[in-house]
């Protein structure tokens, strides 16, 4: 098993190993009697079998003997799952929402972050949002997963990190064309960092001055909601055109079922954020990019904007 | 009919036996169970050919992180056939459609199965089915959705879903037919003296797994049925977005998939409980124990389907009991193993390959068996449900077990139903280097879901590397294995030493007092049984 580093770790790895040791001892057992029996028995060395009667008895005892010891695997099973299932009644409320292919999660001050930033020993309540198709939110370092269901209301996990570091998220339910390039990390600090990160002021509004690089801002809003999974940053082709080397340009797009030649400006991009459908580069697929209205703000827009644009230097 | 012309067709086997029709029409259109078995036998060469090569280049491109040999769109749609395929062409026809057409009515004393135009038919619709599902190559390209056709992924991917679906709709109603058929067969044809408890093994298992066919099967026909027309009518049963429940898919799914996966392993075990007293030279220990945890398998596997959604969002007290459940469907299996080994004790060992394919058998059924106890496990499960170990688990259990026994059980009868012997230095090689790559190729997927590995990934973190190349490579071995083994049985068919041999092995079932190959219609005079199979002195 990997590293642990949460209050689940125990009682899984527990379940586990119970299984793997009886599992060991009665495979092994069973594979080397076979074995025995194929050399002691060969015909060679044991000519004439010797037939032996049917024992009730024998039949009875290989039958209750792993009755009982998978009765112990299910308690076993059962114990380190039920804290699972009963997330305490205090703690921080995070809503992962998911997307294909991306997580990003929200705070209840309202911070939006694509990790997901924790506190050590405190309990984390994940309301589980699936946006479009089935996700799972595992995280293996926690022993934790649960699917994350479109229209599930009330889908909730949680969880009580024990040890400072970076572990890895990741989408467990096949989601389609990018599903194994849906990963995040949840980053388990000391409370007082955390406490620090959430309530810092400069991540929640940007104040436009002069000497403050839009473009960089334009980077960290198109990483945050996960648009790199679809759209590259060196021209290559994924599920979406790339951001390279398009801005100012004049392409070819389907709206409607009709095509025409429009201008690559900061109106297309914020058509093709809030209603992707509308217009559909030639040669891509219609129905792959859900609305980021209300999620991406129109100040965001245009940061992304300027940094689709400085892609063209 | 004259007595000359009884004594010709006495001498003429199955194989080269003249009916109504000649050439191929003689075999598609053929309505003897043997034909028929065989007819089962070659397509599934074929689709197997095809789906372990796709698997084979899924394997390649995993045997590094990023793009290898394919980009993402074609892996998908690669796993995607491979599982279609393996699973309702190849597994879950499997052994009922070959060795139980050819073999049960031998096995029981009967000239064919109850219905054979019915067999033949169940053929015909089997073949459509494939053609249906493979339709989608040439119309909107292959589905990626997964085998398991998970909604509302289903719903929402461009690529060509419908075909697949429907396809395997109809490979359902061959299954049915089949159940029903064998059902009937073992109910109404038994030979004269043969009481249930003196009918082999092989015929009880498929007996179970025909039950389990005609029960279960409907209900994934209506489930894709349903599929189909959300997809195109958009009905509203099980996409959110149309107020239908994505949950109640998976429900329906697994009713009908999970006790399909005692469609396919039953008669795996059924073959198994043949093999070992055969070659041991003793009788079955725990006959009536085999009989009855078959049945007990083919029962309590109705109520288990929940353990494939412990972590989809299911109430807990739902959880518990299915948890709870899964453990007790372990115990039957536990018996037969035991109940194997206890054959082999103080027996006469006749180390053949058929003998071999079993014992390994009962390895890689134990290993699937105790890795199928951690998923099992509530808490266990929560860690590794959907990881390379859930993938390796069932590749144990549906490929270690149903391919070993289909492999024991093709070189047990092989003599019977090609009239010729295949070449045993070549086959035992075949199996040593397939078991090498079996082992080298699913093992390390243990550990790499256990490192949490999520399955159905084309690309994956570096730190998944060193399991990866492992199993990539013990792929190549196994294929290596597998074509040995093939290439061999497809060339002793043809050229293999000639025999008529009856009994090579010195079995004690009815199918070795026929002729070898068989004639039309198998039996001068329907024997009669006094004594319970597998009576050894």
């Amino acid at each position: 098993m990997i590293l642990g580093a949460s209050t689940f770790v125990e009682g899984v790895n527990n379940a586990f190993l119970f299984i793997l040791v009886i599992a060991v001892i009665i495979g092994t057992g069973i594979t080397l009697t076979m074995l025995w029996f194929i050399y002691r028995y060969h015909q060679k060395r044991h000519p004439k079998a010797v037939q032996i009667k049917d024992s009730i008895s024998l039949e009875i005892t290989w039958t209750v003997i792993p009755i009982i010891l998978v009765m112990g695997m299910f308690y076993y099973g059962y114990v380190g799952w039920i804290p699972m299932k009963r997330p305490p009644a205090e703690g921080i409320n995070v809503t992962a929402n998911a997307r294909m292919w991306s997580f990003n999660f929200r705070y209840e001050n309202g911070r939006v972050s694509d990790k997901l930033y924790v506190p050590k020993d405190t309990a984390i309540i994940i309301n589980l949002n699936a946006m479009d198709v089935l996700h799972s939110f595992y995280i293996p370092a926690f022993r934790l997963k649960e699917d994350m269901v479109p229209g599930l209301a009330n889908n909730r996990t949680w969880f009580e990190a024990t040890k400072v570091g970076t572990y890895t998220i990741f989408c467990a339910e096949y989601c389609g064309l990018q599903h194994s390039y849906m990963l995040s990390e949840v980053v388990v600090m000391e409370p007082e960092d955390f406490w620090a990160w959430y309530e810092d002021p400069d991540a929640m509004v940007v104040e436009v001055t002069e000497d403050v690089n839009l473009a960089l801002l334009g980077r960290q809003v198109v990483e945050r909601n996960g648009c790199l999974a679809c759209h590259s940053l060196d021209g290559r082709t994924l599920v979406g055109p790339t951001f390279k080397g398009r801005y100012g340009e004049t392409i070819t797009v389907i709206t409607g079922g009709q095509e025409r030649q429009i201008i690559y400006d900061e109106e297309y991009v914020r058509r093709s954020i809030y209603e992707p459908d509308h217009d559909i580069t030639v040669g891509f697929r219609p129905g792959q990019m859900l609305s980021y209205e209300g999620e991406i703000t129109e100040q965001e827009v245009e940061f992304i904007t300027e940094f689709i644009k400085s892609l063209n230097e | 009919m004259s007595a000359s012309t009884a004594t010709a067709s006495e001498h003429v086997s199955f194989l080269e036996y003249k009916g109504k029709y000649k050439g191929i029409l003689g075999w598609i259109l053929s309505t003897d169970h043997k034909r028929v078995g065989l007819l089962y036998l070659y397509t599934m060469l074929v689709f197997f050919s095809l789906a372990a090569t796709l698997g084979l280049l899924m394997k390649l491109q995993l045997i590094a992180p990023g793009y290898t040999i394919m980009g993402p769109q074609t892996y998908n749609a690669m796993f995607t056939v491979h599982g279609i395929i393996m699973i309702f062409v190849i597994v879950v026809p499997g052994l009922p459609a070959v060795f139980g057409n050819f073999f049960l009515p031998l096995m029981i004393g009967a000239k064919d199965v109850a219905f054979p135009k019915l067999n033949l038919a169940s053929w015909w619709i089997y073949i459509i089915g494939i053609l249906v599902v493979l339709s989608s190559q040439f119309v909107g390209g292959w589905p990626d959705t997964g085998w398991t056709f998970y909604a509302p992924y289903s719903f929402r991917t461009p690529a060509n879903v419908l075909p697949a679906l429907f396809g395997a709709f109809i490979l359902g109603f061959s299954s049915i037919l089949t159940g029903i058929n064998f059902v009937v067969t073992i109910h109404r044809m038994r030979a004269p003296g043969m009481t249930w408890f003196k009918m082999p093994l092989f015929p009880w298992t498929l007996y179970a797994t025909a039950w389990i066919q005609v029960l279960a099967t409907p209900v994934i026909g209506i489930t894709l049925l349903l599929t189909v027309m959300e997809r195109v009518w958009g009905i509203g049963i099980f996409d959110p977005n149309l107020g239908g429940d994505p949950i109640l898919y998976q429900h329906l799914f697994w009713i009908y998939s999970h006790p399909a996966v005692y469609i396919m392993i039953l008669p795996g075990l059924g073959v198994i409980s043949e093999i070992i007293p055969v070659f041991s030279r003793k009788r079955i220990y725990g006959y009536k124990a085999i009989v009855l945890s078959s049945l007990a398998i083919a029962f309590v596997g109705y109520f288990v389907w929940g353990h494939h959604m412990f972590t989809s969002g299911m109430s807990g007290r739902a959880l518990f009991a299915f948890s709870f459940l899964t453990f007790l469907v372990a115990i039957p299996s536990a018996i037969k193993v035991f109940n194997w080994v206890a054959t082999m004790y103080k027996g006469s060992l006749n180390l053949q390959t058929p003998f071999y394919w079993a014992v390994s058998f009962i390895f890689v059924f134990m290993v699937g068996g105790f890795s199928g106890l951690t998923l099992g496990s509530l808490a266990a499960n929560v860690h590794i449900h959907d990881t390379h170990f859930v993938v390796a688990h069932f590749h144990f259990i549906v490929f270690g077990g149903t391919g070993f026994s289909f492999m024991a059980a093709l070189h047990y009868w092989f003599s019977k139903m090609f009239g010729r012997m295949y070449d045993r230095g070549w086959a035992n090689t075949g199996w040593v280097v397939f078991f090498a790559g079996f082992l080298t190729l699913y093992l390390p997927m243990f550990g790499l879901g256990m490192q949490g590995m999520p399955r159905r990934y084309y690309d994956y973190l570096p730190e998944f590397h060193a399991g990866n190349i492992i199993s990539s490579l013990g792929a190549i071995l196994m294929i290596a294995g597998a074509a040995i083994v093939i290439v061999n049985l497809v060339r002793s068919a043809r050229h293999g030493e000639k025999t008529s041999e009856k009994n090579p092995w010195g079995g004690k079932t009815l199918e070795w007092e026929t002729d070898t190959p068989p004639t039309f219609e198998n039996w001068e005079d329907i024997p009669s049984v006094e004594e319970r199979p597998y009576e050894y002195k």
